[in-house]
């Protein structure tokens, strides 16, 4: 019982800090537009392609794509490992 | 499962197929890109394995031809990028655009309508991207039925 | 109030994805809570980065000029499919887990098997 009188009591003081700081957003004016800008006028003569958002996330900002592959592999890598001593104790699985 | 659901999949895969890969290959162009298309696609081979029983499925979908997708995709996204190096210019830098070869068509500032051949690089990181989201994705589903089946829930 | 409604619904979302990884006791209701709380996160991303009266920014056959910022939507592309990947790992530990100790209950997996 006083576990979760705790975790409740915490859980209204975090509610109160977010509520506040989301009232002072706006939404649908953002404050610092500079770089986003610079993108959407010269981003169809430097990479040549319509839609912004495949040339920010490829072209722009090709390290994050890199990154995020490599670590998608890894998961996926990891993931497929765990199943491999489950097959009734054999030396290697045959396919 | 029953005849009507064995056929309905076998009707649909092909179609699911090819749906997803035109989001994949429009990608500069139109709402897409590389990992929007593979997700589709994955969906095309979780419909074929919830339809079928395992012992089918395995002898379709080979688990070593997945993993080598898989591997290709990642390498040759790698590659596409390191061979900027080879033209003087600087690591993940976009050779193609504008000039007159394999995909590099001038595109004017504006709304228009859209050419397929224009976005240089991008064309083809995207096919890399979306080959290792497919075989990444649909191995997991499968890794993971195989892990159900010895059990014997 | 109404019109700061999209962070409102961060709020609500942060929290109640908040109390689920602390209160449950079943290994899914926790992944299900983790997968709340990116979902949170990634709509607060994406609401900051609109403009009034903007459209998608997409020059072909665009209605308009004015369109939205395209940054924070590469962000969040990156953000969903690591949020795959994490939920994809913890699922194959809770089946290996399963078989292993019999229980999904994170109170009785305490001690080293074996």
């Amino acid at each position: 019982m006083k576990k979760m009188f705790v975790v409740a009591a915490s859980l209204l003081i975090l509610a109160a800090f977010f509520g506040v700081m989301a009232m002072t957003l706006t939404f649908g004016s953002p404050k610092v537009t500079d770089m986003d800008d610079y993108f959407l006028r010269h981003g169809q003569e430097q990479t040549g392609s319509n839609n912004e958002c495949t040339a920010v996330v490829f072209d722009f900002r090709g390290f994050d794509t890199l990154g995020e592959s490599t670590v998608l592999f890894c998961a996926i890598m990891g993931a497929a490992l765990m199943f491999r001593k489950m097959q009734g104790g054999e030396e290697h699985e045959d396919e | 499962m029953s005849r009507i659901v064995r056929t309905a999949a076998d009707i649909l895969y092909p179609t699911i197929l090819i749906f997803g890969l035109y989001i994949v290959a429009h990608g500069h162009l139109t709402p897409g890109g590389g990992f929007q298309g593979g997700a589709v696609i994955a969906t095309g081979g979780a419909l074929v394995i919830v339809a079928y029983s395992y012992k089918e499925v395995t002898g379709w979908l080979k688990k070593n031809v997945l993993l080598g997708r898989e591997v290709i995709g990642l390498v040759g996204f790698i590659g596409v990028a390191l061979l900027a190096l080879a033209f003087g210019q600087v690591f993940f830098f976009n050779y193609l655009a504008g000039s007159g070869s394999l995909f590099g068509m001038p595109v004017p500032y504006g709304i228009n309508a859209g050419e397929l051949n224009t976005a240089g690089v991008l064309p083809l990181m995207n096919f890399a991207v979306g080959i290792e989201i497919w075989g990444g994705l649909t191995i997991v589903i499968l890794y993971m039925l195989s892990g159900l089946e010895k059990e014997g829930c | 109030m109404l019109w700061n409604l999209p962070f409102i619904t961060v709020v609500v979302l942060t929290l109640i994805g908040l109390a689920t990884v602390l209160l449950k006791k079943n290994i899914i209701k926790i992944l299900l809570g983790i997968n709340i709380l990116e979902s949170a996160v990634n709509l607060f991303l994406i609401a900051l980065g609109y403009r009034g009266g903007g459209v998608a920014p997409i020059f072909t056959l665009a209605p308009s000029e004015l369109m939205v910022l395209p940054t924070p939507q590469a962000l969040v592309l990156t953000s969903i499919v690591i949020g795959v990947a994490t939920s994809a790992l913890v699922l194959s530990f809770a089946m290996v887990l399963k078989k292993r100790y019999g229980t999904v209950d994170i109170n009785k997996i305490r001690r080293l098997h074996g």
